[in-house]
């Protein structure tokens, strides 16, 4: 029996297409992808709900949101949402990353070089959705890698492998974004509110949901964008930086205005489950 | 969103010195990403079936130097394609595991601590209980018929083991008498 | 449908809720929703079922009871249930299905009385979901299209569990779901081998391949007796000498002679007069008659009922042989919460067990599919397979008989065990014997059709038969081509019985051999196939292993009867449970409600253990419906998974769900400890305040419910107290299984 099947890679641009509307919260792909990017379990208590897991952690890559909404009919809808890095195109961390340990692939995802990275966390502090985590004992940042070696390999990443609802599928972003767009005309007539997330926002991001509600039901802002300060940095600063200023100077003003913002741990707001959802690490199994 | 300024100082102060320890300053030279060379590349594939639920999902297990590296759907099964739950997917964790039993463990009489056994003594000291509870407690006839059975041992369990081990487990209960005879079917 | 509102049912198109312990109550108003509605497949329910036959005139039913009833013994003696006989001594029967006699027409009027309004005051369903459930479900009966019922312990841990299965069965022939693809009655079992080890015969009173062990009574003295009773006088069971005798000849080997019935005598023969099931075993273990026990994988500290009375049992037993992966709470018991291990005299030996991937063997899935696993690796230090220490240990006990001439000690002296001198059994001899072979030859057979009843073949297991031809095991099969489409992967694995995918598949085709519907094709008679040379004038071809003899055309005799394991042919709309011949709702041992379809509340044919620790709960005290359940993050007892950090991680401890109405009348905060309490015992949680749950109206009363996962124990990563501390030795009538899943208890918070 072969070990492993190799077929040829192309470079198209890769996305996981996550449809919620298919999604039980078996958690299948969090055990898998601690198993294959060997993270050992990040033990959490028991928090009132299923939902163990409250954010990321340098273990923890993905996890599964529960979100429990009472619809006007006094019924009750259990909504999962499989969340990780997002994989953007104008993704703050590619651009804050003092030494290029994070950059685009050729498939579009984002990678993150642990050997590179020097855990300055200014990706931790940047990220549009509050997903990059920074491991304070090994000092590098962490997040999803989109599980490049497998998908170098000719295979699917874990999380994508493992899924038996269908409900994490992986493959050419193009098809991705056709079934997507299928999917959503099929729920439309039952779910008004169901909506594609991830083919516009931050320039379209490598995993793209189906929602069949409003992004904040999901703990998903609605419209994210990446911080001002990033912003400054990528187009005025960094580019006039390179020219006129040495190294150090670069770093100094780095620090000042990447270093703001978002720690790396997680708010109260988030913890308690109250936030307003603005970024990931809001809005919990919120009752909303 | 809230961080004291404290926190500010102290975060970005760290990360200042990290960059300066470093190199002082900004890789500008562009990145290629370069992933780690694929941890199955020279595994040995097994297939297996997942040991939880009655489903029958295919799981392929790697290994390397008798060691398992890795274990994930099989891709071939026309079950799971490929695909497992939590569960299956965690079936990792029972070849790493420092809870698992590596030695039999006997616990003497009013004990308050297991005792590590070798084979040879755990065996032959069960086989002498056996015998003196059967013994004891057979019941060759009633009423002129043969009856052949023990009342008095118990055994329990089946539904975690292959068909072959069912099958002997039967086959040495029922020759010993055994009439309670149960597994998890019932419960 | 389901009392909890779970994942699953978060991405059901429609979502039915019902109190625990009412399924008979809701797939009855189904079935008389079908019939008031003209909704069932005729065609399919005159044809393959009994609904056309008579009924004895002494069948009636009154007030929750059937006829025949002894309310001293508890049990019925079911003398008329059973068909009118014509004068040639064959059924009456009237395809028209007028007369009031007909099976069809009692189950009407069973049925009838169980209206929309009745079943919803009863299972709390609202009357607008249930309707909407009947109208989808009932759409089934067209011959274009199949429902399917998918169950697991919800439906059969009840006082009436298997009535609760056989009202499943019910629906699904009126609807003609039985036998189609994408139809059935699937049972989702819980472990990944306990469709094999029940096929095995691992139950009190069985033989392998759904066999009898025989009682000890006289007209089972001898092996003629015992097949005298147990072989019908038609149907496919009239093999049954063959596959009994070739068991035998597995058993005893060159020791089962025709001289002395093939070692018969060897067989233990159970006490008629008592039940050795799962909670009787326990109940005669707490006074003491058992002395030693073995568990080989099971927890019974955890997934046994009533476990406070359970555990004092173990505490009664000289030795217990444990074979495990881990140190389960069934190992620990002695060290368990309040347990004085001084005072426990067991001596007790925890044997370390192989994973599946470090052995190889075979499993048998839901689906009846038995499919080999590979060894990849070493089990770790001196683990060893389950198959290991049952080779070991039964040669060593065999030893200190060796210069026995006891006859007690023949059984034993006189078992075959060929399967090699080494220490490691040879694991292929032991499937080719349960497969079966012909002594004279040596040859393996390709079919359980070769058996013999003469001594001449062995066959350890006959519904395994044919799985290891001469060609190979083909449980090791992995060939992936699905002709047809329909997902019967004839060359994936090998599935009893004969390799068929789909049970009773002759019922996809009309009475002429004819597929009900093209979309729903399975098997279909082609007139020009088969061999002329061998006087085959037609066959039965398809997608699949024709479940039927394949050279019976369907204008033989015979040939329109589907169900080749009932004598009639037919499938049994009436047929015989212990509590009779259609399933009737009664209320669980513990109830909050009176029975509102009659005065008879709980099960007639019951037993109720009078025992000590065994107390049952009234509504007065314990006003609370619970019921337990499982997540997909754990399994069972919980060794497997409760051992694992990142299960444990998922699912870190025992937690009980309730709504919010009930936590704002017990004052209980989400997230704190509660303590839950039934007559049995105590449990502390965490409280899962959630709206999935909400009290049901029940016969015109706001009854609340709560659910309880019960994988959790003391031992392991993930930590908890033993729900089943909670749960009551009651079982089914029929099998004893315990009634797990509904039950009463009360709930408080604790500071």
């Amino acid at each position: 029996m072969a070990a492993v099947k190799s077929t040829a890679v192309a470079t198209k641009p890769k996305a996981i297409y996550v449809d919620t509307s298919k999604c039980t919260g078996c958690r299948g792909c969090e055990v898998a992808c601690k198993q294959w990017n060997s993270l050992p379990a990040d033990p959490q208590p028991f928090a009132g709900s299923y939902q163990t897991k409250r954010d990321f952690a340098p273990n923890t890559y993905t996890f599964v949101r529960m979100n429990e909404v009472a619809t006007s009919d006094g019924e009750v809808r259990w909504l999962f949402r499989k969340s990780q890095c997002m994989h953007c195109t104008d993704a703050a961390c590619v651009e804050v990353c003092p030494k290029n340990a994070i950059h685009h692939t050729d498939y579009g995802t984002v990678y993150r070089d642990a050997d590179k990275c020097i855990g300055c966390g200014y990706c931790v502090n940047n990220c549009t959705f509050g997903i990059t985590k920074l491991d304070e004992v090994a000092h590098k940042a962490t997040k999803c890698n989109f599980c490049l070696d497998r998908v170098e390999a000719g295979l699917e990443p874990a999380c994508a492998k493992t899924c038996s609802t269908g409900a994490i599928q992986f493959g050419d972003r193009e098809q991705m974004l056709k079934l997507a767009h299928q999917r959503l005309a099929a729920l439309k007539p039952g779910f008004p509110e169901a909506r594609i997330y991830g083919e516009q926002e931050l320039g379209g991001t490598g995993f793209i949901y189906l929602l069949t509600d409003r992004p904040e039901k999901f703990g998903l802002p609605e419209n994210p964008v990446v911080p001002w300060t990033v912003k400054i940095w990528q187009h005025v600063v960094r580019p006039a930086g390179e020219v006129m200023l040495g190294g150090t100077v670069l770093a100094l003003l780095a620090a000042a205005l990447l270093g703001a913002g978002k720690t790396g741990k997680v708010d109260k707001a988030a913890r308690t489950g109250s936030g307003t959802g603005s970024n990931e690490g809001g809005a919990t199994d919120a009752k909303s | 969103m809230e961080i004291s300024r404290r926190d500010f100082f102290k975060y970005s102060g760290a990360t200042l010195a990290a960059l300066m320890a470093a190199d002082l300053g900004f890789d500008t030279t562009p990145a290629k990403a370069q992933a780690n060379e694929l941890k199955i590349k020279f595994a040995r594939a097994t297939p297996s079936i997942c040991p939880y639920c009655s489903v029958g999902c295919g799981i392929l297990v790697h290994a390397r130097d008798g060691k398992v590296i890795n274990t994930e759907g099989d891709s071939d099964h026309p079950i799971n394609h490929g695909s497992l739950c939590s569960k299956g997917a965690a079936v990792f964790e029972v070849a790493h595991n420092p809870r698992r039993l590596t030695r039999p463990l006997y616990r003497a009489p009013g004990g308050d601590r297991w005792e590590e056994k070798d084979w040879d003594w755990v065996l032959d000291r069960i086989a002498t209980n056996v015998k003196k509870t059967r013994d004891a407690g057979f019941i060759e006839s009633e009423k002129g018929l043969p009856v052949n059975r023990a009342e008095n041992i118990a055994c329990l369990g089946g539904a975690a083991l292959d068909n072959e081990e069912c099958y002997l487990l039967y086959k040495e209960m029922r020759s010993l008498g055994i009439v309670y005879l149960e597994h998890q079917a019932r419960v | 449908m389901d009392p909890r509102f779970t994942r699953t049912s978060s991405q059901a198109d429609l979502y039915a809720p019902l109190r625990p312990g009412t399924d008979i109550a809701f797939i009855g108003g189904l079935i008389n929703y079908a019939l008031e509605n003209n909704l069932y497949f005729r065609d399919y329910v005159v044809n393959y079922t009994n609904a056309a036959f008579l009924v004895d005139e002494g069948y009636s039913f009154h007030d929750g009871l059937f006829d025949g009833y002894d309310p001293q013994t508890k049990k019925y003696d079911g003398k008329s249930w059973k068909y009118a006989m014509g004068l040639d001594e064959k059924p009456l029967k009237d395809p028209t299905l007028t007369h009031p006699r007909t099976v069809f027409r009692l189950l009407k009027k069973h049925y009838s009385r169980y209206t929309v309004e009745k079943v919803c005051a009863i299972t709390g369903t609202s009357k607008e979901v249930y309707l909407e459930v009947a109208k989808a479900y009932c759409a089934t009966g067209r011959p274009d299209k199949s429902g399917t019922i998918m169950y697991a312990m919800g439906a059969t841990q009840h006082t009436v569990g298997s009535q609760n299965v056989r009202s499943y069965a019910i629906l699904q022939l009126l609807l003609g779901n039985i036998g189609v693809p994408g139809g059935g009655v699937n049972a989702l079992r819980g472990e990944s081998n306990v469709q094999g080890s029940t096929d095995m015969g691992l139950l009190f009173d069985q033989a392998p391949g759904y066999m009898a062990l025989p009682p000890a009574a006289p007209e089972y003295a001898n092996l003629k007796g015992y097949l005298d009773k147990e072989t019908p006088k038609a149907g496919f069971w009239t093999n049954k000498p063959k596959f009994f005798v070739s068991f035998l000849k597995a058993m005893y080997g060159e020791a089962a002679t025709p001289g002395n019935q093939f070692g018969y005598a060897y067989l233990p023969k159970r006490d008629p007069k008592k039940n050795y099931s799962y909670i009787s075993l326990f109940e005669d273990m707490y006074d003491g008659q058992i002395r030693g026990a073995f568990f080989f994988g099971q927890n019974s500290a955890i997934s046994g009922p009533n476990s406070n009375k359970e555990n004092s049992a173990l505490d009664k037993l000289e030795w217990v042989v444990i074979s495990d992966l881990w140190e389960t709470e069934t190992a620990a018991f002695w060290k368990r919460p309040g347990a004085k291990p001084a005072e426990i005299a067991t001596e007790v030996f925890l044997l370390p067990a192989a994973a599946s991937f470090e052995k190889e063997g075979s499993i048998t899935n839901s689906g009846r599919w038995i499919q080999w696993r590979w060894k990849a690796v070493n089990p770790p230090g001196e683990a060893r397979s389950d198959l290991w220490i049952l080779h070991n240990l039964h040669r060593r006990i065999r030893a200190r008989y060796a210069a026995s001439h006891a006859t007690k000690d023949q059984p034993l002296l006189n078992l075959s065990w060929q399967y090699g001198l080494g220490e490691e059994p040879d694991i292929e001899a032991i499937a080719r014997e349960i497969s079966g072979y012909d002594t004279r030859t040596g040859q393996q057979l390709t079919t359980f059709l070769n058996l013999a009843d003469d001594g001449t073949t062995v066959g350890g297991n006959w519904i395994l038969g044919g799985m290891y031809p001469p060609e190979g095991n083909k449980a090791k099969s992995r060939n992936t081509a699905d002709k047809g489409g329909i997902g019967s992967y004839l060359g994936w694995a090998f599935a009893w019985p004969a390799n068929r995918r789909i049970l009773y598949n002759r019922s996809s085709a009309d009475l002429h051999g004819k597929p009900w519907s093209n979309d729903k094709k399975v098997i279909w008679w082609d007139p020009v196939a088969g061999d002329p040379l061998k006087n085959e004038h037609g066959k039965w071809v398809g997608l699949d292993v024709p479940d039927f003899k394949p050279t019976v055309s369907p204008s033989d005799a015979g040939g329109s009867n589907p169900f080749i394991m009932r004598p009639e042919g037919v499938a049994g709309l009436f047929s015989k449970l212990n509590e009779g011949p259609f399933p009737e709702h009664y209320e669980p041992f513990e109830s909050p409600t009176a029975n509102s379809l009659s005065t008879v509340n709980l099960n007639p044919v019951v037993k109720i253990f009078k025992s000590p620790m065994n107390e049952r709960g009234d509504a007065e005290k314990f006003p609370i419906v619970v019921t337990t359940f499982r997540l997909s993050e754990h399994m069972q007892g919980g060794g497997m998974t409760r051992n694992l950090p990142w299960l444990a991680e998922l699912m870190p401890e025992l937690f009980v769900e309730i709504s919010p109405t009930l936590a704002k009348a017990r004052g209980i905060i989400p997230g704190q400890d509660v303590v839950v309490a039934s007559a049995r015992g105590e449990v502390k949680a965490k409280a899962l305040v959630t709206n999935r749950w909400k009290p049901l109206m029940i016969n015109g009363k706001e009854v609340e419910q709560i659910g309880l996962p019960w994988h959790f124990g003391f031992m392991g990563i993930a930590t908890g107290d033993v729900a089943n501390k909670l749960t009551p030795h009651v079982g089914d009538g029929n099998t004893l299984i315990p009634e797990y899943k509904a039950f009463l208890c009360n709930i408080r918070g604790v500071k």
